[in-house]
């Protein structure tokens, strides 16, 4: 009993800087209707700007001053890149915003790389707070108790903020009619800059208070990101009182979570929040969103299979590619099979993203869960390759359906957040279920059959497998199913009124999707002969969000062209510079503002002005 | 002169909505503009106010080209827009929505308080810490208007005040809106009914199929029974 | 022979206001019915709960004899119902016969197939339909490129796809060019009366309502306030207070809460 009280104060603890981030992007959606990825990088700076600024300074003082000022400076530096960046793509689609700010996030994480290097640092004891206080015959640590205060203090501050200053009533006022206020004469660009500022002092303020219960680290700010997104999720985005008790709720799971279900205990929270979207799909105390401004992928240029000399100078181009084990070293061979391997992936994604509008931040999940289907089939099972193979995609098809179901309900930013949390269960199953998945030392030694055994005949074997199925996905957009699927994208409205079932179509595609990135899971595992959980996490899920973007989100299978430039451009970035991430972060943020149509669009876009190009691409 | 539309055009997507709209407001002068539902009034309003991105011609608001102007800098310049649809905020208090409207005094404009506000709408004094979604319909509408007016605005553009009200609460906005001319304020008021617009305007405008078909002066329209039924009746 | 569409008692609030206050009616085969009626009158919540958008809190709703109140649209549509937007819903990355191709192929059950070339399926009958409504020669092009006016009759040309026995028309004319909408309903009364289609729409343009329905009816505040020929609709004292405002001055005056 007392020990049960004892996890539940620990869990009260827990949910003051989850709050305090959670709330922040709350706000910050509510106005301005981006979901910022880079909340947690913020959150992550303002622990280790906290570090730093509690070392210079001395005393009490120092470490209270030093959280505070540290999450003000991170709030400046918030202010900046509302004004630099968030103005220019206001307008853009949800995805887009959410792109740019992980690309912010990846730029970050190098950067405090850079400034505090690579180890954990561990933050001062918080003065006045060092002891730990008897309660029921078990020690709690104060701090504790003060984090339990802070968390109803800050919601209360927050309340006050928000109802007894004009500021706070115009905030609220823009979160519910936007031309309203500004028919009234408030500016709201600089409603937007406070608000965001706002936002990110409260996710720096998390960050920092933190700092006495764990070491500042390079993984805080994707951690704490999809805990936010799981807390908004279940709360309701747009609301502060949603956050807390979301916040207070997720805590409380976790920390009773362990006790029960010590192996597997975020499966815990997924339960809870797969029962609150079928109860209330727009969380606790949120309200039904609107449409999304600007639906995925829906081009104005209808497209068309490829004409007659385009079949000629692919199949020139497939030819040549495979060609290369005649001319190329086993090394190439290797990087070759792998960005066949993404292609693949990236195609998959790209049938979800495009032609059906949904942009999945989860989408590793499922290349993950053909990895791990491939490797247990082949050491668990001991099967032969090519039924292993087969393995990954029926377990990816088996998490997709499940996955799916609950997130076809949603649209727009919410089912990007869901995807996300979802992949991030399906890691820390991986992770966490040691006696099945090896956890984080994954499983090694699944090698392919001899058939397959050397680079070239993978490389040919992958070609073959990537080939079929990128025509496979391709044949599907141009196919009744593929018009059911558009349709339901263009105008759910319209579908439905002509006898479509947009959940049915969607959790369909959903479906397909997810095998096609199962197989070219599966095919991963064999390439690297081992399984981690990192296959199924977020920087795979943005890997292939990137390629899609980069070839083109108006186009069919431009994720075929972006999948190549980015692998080849990552691969060749890891080589050349220590600051990958940063300068990988940096090309997203830029096609995100520059060139939102990507190489593909940029190209096509160029052709239909070009009369004779244009000539040969519409010859039957 | 206080405003004066000219040539002014509005599309939404690929709907033409207005054709060609010009009209003149005059300092104090009470504007009706008429038309059946449907006809372009409220785009016309939504023009001036800047809320309709595709829109073409010119805007003149005291002498002042407002036409490329953002909604919050013409509001700023004394030009307030009360929507017809009521769009208070619901999660917000009286007081609070009052506080949302609230500008400086301004030269050349009827300068009003919370307390001026409450005496011209007495039903809204007696709720000043209601939410707004606990309100009824005629309440939320003097809200809207109260709202617009804590701006100090030199005119106001009055999208469908009477509409779905009862016949008390007509009676009750029609004098209000006679107090609001009274200061001094001028007024356009895109109105579908006859009678109301009647009791409170100088001159009428008439809008049908997004053109301008009438203009002249409210008792010249009252004169004239087949422009009405024409343009106005089914 | 069952009334194409027969609406009895139907009854919407929001929020403890009254939209939509048992109202009851019945459209014919081949009859075309207007409704009208002031802004909030009520005429949106009642086109959404006949095509099961918005379900109803009270009522029946019969197509062809068969009570449809609580299907979602798509099931609507499958007994029989086409239907246009007051604000076109068409899908815009797709070209003009492809957006006739979609309606088909969910006719004829084939849009889960997942080999064939949609392109090249139903492309005949797609044509027929466009060239009906004048629009074969805009067959190829991308409907994001549409006119407002081409876009309203692909709209129909959709509608039609189902060989419907009932057509929900929501303001078929609203955005046209004047010219333009006298066209449309004239071809729409066309194809109407040829197929013995029941037709049920609401408009603004009372040019086009007195001269292309059979009946009109009235709604004022949730409520059918009159209904007959056009003649006798237009001279309706009840209707002129409605549309007029000069209720007021007469005894009796109008009736109705405040919302």
């Amino acid at each position: 009993m007392e020990f049960l009280v004892v996890q539940f104060l620990t869990g009260l603890a827990s949910a003051a800087s989850l709050f305090l981030a959670a709330s922040g992007l709350s706000i910050i959606f509510g106005v301005t209707r981006i979901v910022n990825f880079a909340h947690g990088a913020f959150y992550m700076l303002g622990a280790y700007v906290a570090v730093t600024l509690t070392e210079w300074w001395d005393g009490p003082l120092g470490f209270w001053g030093g959280v505070l000022v540290a999450a003000i400076a991170v709030a400046v530096l918030g202010a900046l890149t509302e004004v630099s960046l968030l103005r220019r793509i206001y307008r853009a689609p949800e995805l887009f915003q959410l792109l740019a700010t992980f690309g912010l996030t990846l730029m970050m994480q190098d950067i405090v790389l850079l400034v505090w290097g690579p180890v954990d640092l561990i933050g001062p004891r918080a003065p006045g707070f060092k002891g730990a206080v008897q309660i029921l015959g078990q020690q709690v640590p104060s701090y504790e108790l003060f984090l339990i205060v802070l968390g109803p203090a800050v919601l209360a501050v927050l309340w006050l903020l928000f109802h007894r200053t004009r500021w706070g009533v115009l905030v609220r006022a823009a979160t519910q009619d936007r031309d309203m206020v500004a028919a009234l004469g408030v500016n709201q660009k600089w409603l937007f800059t406070s608000v965001f500022a706002l936002g990110i002092f409260l996710a720096a303020l998390g960050g920092a208070l933190q700092l006495p219960r764990e070491a500042a680290s390079h993984n805080m700010d994707l951690r704490i990101i999809v805990e936010v997104f799981v807390v908004v999720v279940i709360g309701g985005l747009g609301s502060v009182t949603g956050a807390f008790l979301a916040a207070v709720i997720v805590s409380e799971l976790n920390a009773f979570g362990i006790l029960i279900l010590p192996k597997i205990s975020l499966v815990l929270v997924f339960i809870v929040m797969a029962a609150v979207l079928v109860v209330r799909p727009w969380g606790l105390l949120g309200r039904k969103e609107a449409a999304p401004r600007q639906v995925l992928g829906a081009t104005i240029h209808p497209w068309r299979p490829l004409s007659q000399p385009q079949r000629l100078a692919l199949a020139a181009v497939l030819a040549l590619a495979a060609c290369l084990p005649f001319v190329s070293g086993n090394y190439l061979l290797t990087v070759g099979s792998e960005i066949l391997i993404f292609i693949l992936f990236a195609q998959s994604l790209q049938l979800l993203m495009t032609v059906g509008g949904l942009a999945s931040f989860g989408h590793a999940a499922y290349f993950g869960l053909g990895s791990y289907g491939a490797a247990l089939a082949a050491k668990s099972l001991g099967l032969p390759m090519g039924i292993a193979l087969l393995a990954g995609p029926v377990l990816a098809l088996a998490g997709a359906f499940i996955f799916g179901w609950f997130s076809v309900r949603l649209a727009g930013v919410y089912f990007a957040m869901l995807t996300l949390a979802f992949a991030q269960i399906a890691w820390s199953i991986a992770f966490q279920w040691v006696d099945v998945t090896g956890g984080d030392n994954g499983i090694l030694g699944v090698w392919p059959a001899a058939l397959v055994g050397t680079p070239a005949r993978f490389y040919w074997f992958a070609f073959v497998v990537t080939v079929a199925g990128v025509f496979c996905l391709r044949a599907l957009t141009f196919s009744p199913f593929g018009y059911a699927l558009r349709a339901a994208r263009d105008s759910e409205l319209r579908a439905e009124a002509i006898g479509i079932d947009r959940r049915r179509v969607q959790l369909t595609a959903f479906m397909i999707a997810g095998s096609f990135a199962g197989i070219a899971g599966a095919l991963f595992a064999y390439l690297k002969g081992s399984v981690f959980p990192e296959t199924l996490a977020i920087p795979y899920s943005v890997d292939a969000l990137v390629m899609v973007l980069l070839g083109g989100v108006e186009t069919v299978s431009g994720a075929v062209v972006g999948a190549i430039v980015y692998k080849a451009l990552a691969i060749w970035l890891m080589s050349e510079t220590e600051m990958s991430k940063l300068v990988l972060g940096a090309v997203i943020v830029a096609i995100v503002v520059l060139s939102p149509k990507g190489i593909v669009g940029y190209l096509s876009d160029i052709a239909r002005r070009t009369p004779w190009l244009a000539a040969w691409s519409n010859k039957a | 002169m206080k405003l004066a539309v000219s040539n002014l055009e509005a599309r939404y997507g690929p709907a033409q909505i207005l054709f060609d709209v010009s009209f003149t407001v005059g300092d104090g002068e009470v504007v009706a503009l008429l038309g059946r539902n449907g006809a372009g009034k409220s785009t016309t309003l939504r023009s001036i106010i800047g809320l309709v991105a595709d829109r073409s011609g010119g805007i003149e608001f005291q002498g002042e080209d407002i036409s490329k102007l953002r909604t919050h800098e013409i509001a700023r310049r004394g030009l307030g827009w009360v929507p017809e649809d009521r769009r208070i905020f619901t999660e917000l208090t009286v007081l609070e929505n009052l506080e949302v409207g609230r500008q400086p005094p301004r030269a050349g404009a009827p300068t009003w308080t919370a307390d001026k506000l409450f005496a011209l709408f007495p039903n809204l004094a007696e709720m000043r810490q209601r939410l707004g979604d606990r309100m009824s319909g005629g309440e939320q509408q003097m809200l809207t208007i109260a709202r617009t007016l804590m701006g100090n605005p030199a005119l106001v553009l009055l999208d469908e005040p009477s509409e779905g009200l009862a016949p008390k609460i007509v009676e009750q906005m029609a004098a209000a809106i006679l107090a609001m001319k009274r200061e001094g304020l001028a007024l356009v008021i895109s109105e579908q009914n006859l009678r109301f617009a009647r009791l409170i305007s100088d001159r009428a405008v008439i809008i049908e199929k997004g053109r301008v078909r009438y203009a002249g002066t409210m008792a010249e329209l009252a004169a004239n029974p087949e422009i009405r039924d024409a343009y106005l009746a089914v | 022979m069952a009334a194409a569409l027969e609406v009895q008692g139907i009854a919407k609030s929001y929020g403890g206001v009254a939209a939509v206050r048992g109202v009851s009616f019945a459209v014919q085969p081949g009859e075309i019915v207007a409704l009208i009626g002031p802004n909030g009158a009520g005429k949106s919540t009642c086109f959404n709960m006949i095509m099961g958008q918005i379900p109803v809190d009270d009522g029946v709703i019969r197509i062809f004899g068969q009570p449809t109140t609580g299907l979602p649209p798509r099931a609507v549509w499958r007994r029989g119902v086409g239907r246009t937007f007051q604000i076109t819903a068409t899908f815009s990355s797709m070209t003009v016969a492809e957006n006739v191709q979609v309606a088909l192929l969910s006719h004829r059950r084939q849009l889960s197939t997942c080999y064939k070339f949609a392109g090249a399926m139903a492309r005949d009958e797609a044509e027929r339909l466009l060239d009906l409504l004048g629009l074969k020669a805009q067959a190829g092009r991308a409907c994001g490129e549409l006119a407002y006016g081409d876009l309203k009759r692909l709209e129909l040309a959709v509608a039609l796809a189902n060989d419907p026995k009932l057509l929900l028309l929501d303001e078929p004319t609203a955005g046209m060019a004047p010219k333009e909408r006298v066209d449309l309903m004239a071809l729409t009364t066309r194809i109407a009366r040829d197929r013995t289609i029941g037709v049920f729409f609401t408009e603004h343009d009372m040019d086009v309502v007195f001269e292309h329905s059979d009946r009109v009816m009235v709604l004022d505040r949730g409520a059918l306030i009159a209904s007959g020929p056009p003649q006798a609709v237009r001279t309706d004292p009840k209707v002129r207070a409605v549309y007029l405002g000069e209720g007021f001055d007469d005894a009796g005056g109008r009736e109705g809460d405040e919302r």
